[in-house]
């Protein structure tokens, strides 16, 4: 405790790096997601290539993948952008097959609907499909959000400095202090991005809070 | 007028889900396609709007082949009124309704005005407009179907089974609205049902259709009753169809009789004075509208409405044979009971007299 309070700043400054890495990817990665995920739903012979394909990105481990970036990026081996892309890269792994579903699970009389009274192409799908598909795509979001909060701590062993760097940091000090603060601040972090999403889905779909069968 | 001439539609796959199909529906009436599941219905609608293209035939709105025109610009003129409701969850009702002035690029302010005032001509209370459509009854919903359809004021109706969801109570209802609302406004309108009855009372004339998607028949209701092309045709219609024939008949010069009546509250003595050994007496309100019948013979004390019976219809003076016949027929004292168009009494007929009148008519041929 008395460590915490004895370097408040740094562990501030590191817990703004942390949520800095966690959230831009997120934000790449749903913009990235959607077209991709609308491709797969619409293209039926597209989806399995591609959700598998993107799928397959998730279970490259991420150690290896934040030292493979720089290889295939020219990177410095400290720059953030590794883990900036290596995290879209697991983001977008994510929620293609999210953004599909939730474009799946629009009703289709909703859609017929739109047709029959002339909204269709890309109007359609900002004004109908994709408010429609918010729900599903928030809940892919959640998951994601708090992944990648988990997977960041992870670029710690390359020295790019994050809330992770308290681990690698007490562990090789022996000293458990940090450590412990480093996983309250990531389980607070990872908390309040989850919450955040949900607000803001909450607030994209008022219709769904109300009525019995929503 | 829309007019479909030769129109074929086959799935990929191979399903003829329409054949040959050829079909007037002229301006400010209402075509009623009907037939059993799958004969194609849905589909000929949609070729209409052009979410379906015809395999092969032309379709001409206006004169014009639709095949020319651009399908948004088509849809934009024809409200639609999809099966199940097909209202956009995310968007409250008012605007569900404004959907088709938004996009024909009204402003905001007088779509939803025209909005509002759609939900008024469809019977939805003002304070539903900013509700979300999972908060509405299934009655409801269908109203916003159609008032969404109706918004641009379009000349061309589409509509597909838009009254099947509910149940029969609130489906007459919407039905009894719907002719209401068409006898003001003259859209042309081609309705799909699988419901015959819906077709027989909604349709100026009405389009039978095989599986196939072939033209079993396109008749009027009533000749479509007194006539059916084929077996199929028959079938389709169902029983009591001479019965159900009269509703298209008015009847006209029926005997009258002048009928006793006591107001409601009037004690047991005066009804069993003016009943006069008559089994069964009439009961009005103050109005001299009926409210049922009495035995006052069996009265222990006033008129009350816990005493009355009922089960009597009551027909309109000038309203059908049919509606004159189930009166008589349905009257515990067999006379049936006639009101004029402000709903007071004018007397009682006698299914015999009605009868006579049904004889006397010449027998309906196809015109
Ligand atoms: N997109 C499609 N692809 C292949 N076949 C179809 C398609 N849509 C409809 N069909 C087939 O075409 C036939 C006519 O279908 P349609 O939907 O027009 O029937 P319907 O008369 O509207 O039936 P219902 O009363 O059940 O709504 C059916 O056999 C149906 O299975
Ligand atoms: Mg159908």
């Amino acid at each position: 405790m008395k460590w915490f309070v004895g370097h408040l700043g740094q562990v501030g400054d590191l817990l703004v790096t942390h949520a800095l890495l966690a959230v831009i990817p997120l934000i790449i990665g749903v913009v990235l997601a959607i077209p991709l995920g609308w491709l797969a739903h619409r293209f039926r012979w597209l989806r399995t290539p591609l959700v598998v394909s993107t799928g397959l990105l998730y279970t490259i481990p991420s150690l290896a993948l934040f030292i493979l970036m720089p290889l295939v990026l020219g990177t410095g081996i400290l720059d953030p952008l590794n883990v900036v892309i290596a995290l879209t890269v697991y983001t977008v792994a994510l929620l293609v097959r999210t953004v599909a579903d939730g474009l799946a699970s629009v009703p289709d009389e909703v859609i017929q609907a739109a047709t029959a009274m002339g909204v269709g192409g890309v109007r359609r799908f900002f004004t109908v499909d994709l408010p429609l598909a918010v729900p599903v795509i928030a809940a892919g979001l959640r998951v994601a959000a708090v992944s990648n909060v988990s997977i960041v701590s992870v670029a710690a062993l390359l020295g790019i400095a994050q809330l992770g760097s308290l681990f690698t940091d007490g562990f090789a000090r022996n000293f458990l202090d940090p450590i412990v603060v480093g996983i309250v601040a990531c389980m607070l972090l990872a908390l309040v991005l989850d919450l955040v999403i949900l607000v803001g889905s909450r607030l994209l779909t008022p219709w769904t809070r109300s009525g019995a069968a929503a | 007028m829309i007019a479909l001439r030769e129109v074929t539609k086959v799935y990929p796959g191979g399903t003829a889900a329409v054949e040959g199909l050829s079909l007037v529906m002229p301006t400010g009436q209402i075509t009623v396609l009907v037939g059993p599941s799958g004969c194609g219905k849905t589909t000929t609608l949609r070729m209409i709007n052009r979410m379906i293209e015809p395999t092969s035939g032309t379709i001409e709105v206006d004169g014009r082949d639709t095949a020319s025109l651009n399908p948004g610009v088509l849809r934009r003129g024809m409200g639609y009124v999809i099966q199940g409701g097909g209202l956009f969850p995310h968007r409250t009702v008012l605007d569900n309704i404004a959907t088709v002035p938004l996009l024909l690029g009204w402003d905001r302010r007088r779509a939803r005005s025209v909005a509002a005032e759609q939900m008024e001509r469809v019977g939805l209370a003002s304070g539903l407009a900013k509700r979300y459509p999972n908060e509405l009854s299934g009655g409801q919903q269908q109203r916003v179907g159609v008032a969404r359809a109706l918004a641009a004021d379009p000349p061309v109706m589409l509509m597909d089974e838009p009254f099947s969801a509910v149940d029969p109570v609130v489906r007459e209802q919407l039905q009894d609205e719907f002719l209401r609302l068409q006898a003001e406004l003259g859209k042309t309108i081609v309705f799909v049902t699988h419901d015959i009855d819906e077709a027989i009372k909604l349709g100026d004339q009405v389009a039978v259709l095989r599986v196939g998607g072939a033209l079993a028949q396109l008749a009027a209701p009533a000749e479509l009753l007194a006539d059916p092309a084929d077996d199929f045709v028959a079938d389709f219609l169902g029983r009591d169809r001479g019965y159900r024939g009269l509703a298209f008949t008015a009847a006209p010069d029926l005997p009258i009789a002048p009928e006793p009546t006591v107001v409601l509250g009037a004690d047991g003595d005066t009804a069993r004075l003016t009943a006069a050994g008559r089994g069964w007496l009439l009961v009005v309100d103050q109005a001299d509208a009926p409210l049922g019948w009495v035995q006052p013979t069996q009265l222990s004390g006033a008129v009350t409405r816990e005493t009355l019976h009922r089960g009597g219809t009551v027909a309109t003076v000038g309203g059908s044979l049919r509606a004159a016949l189930d009166a008589a027929l349905s009257s515990p004292s067999r006379r049936g009971v006639l009101v004029d168009d402000d709903g007071r009494l004018v007397g009682t007929v006698r299914a015999q007299d009605v009868l006579t009148e049904i004889e006397r008519e010449p027998q309906r041929s196809p015109s």
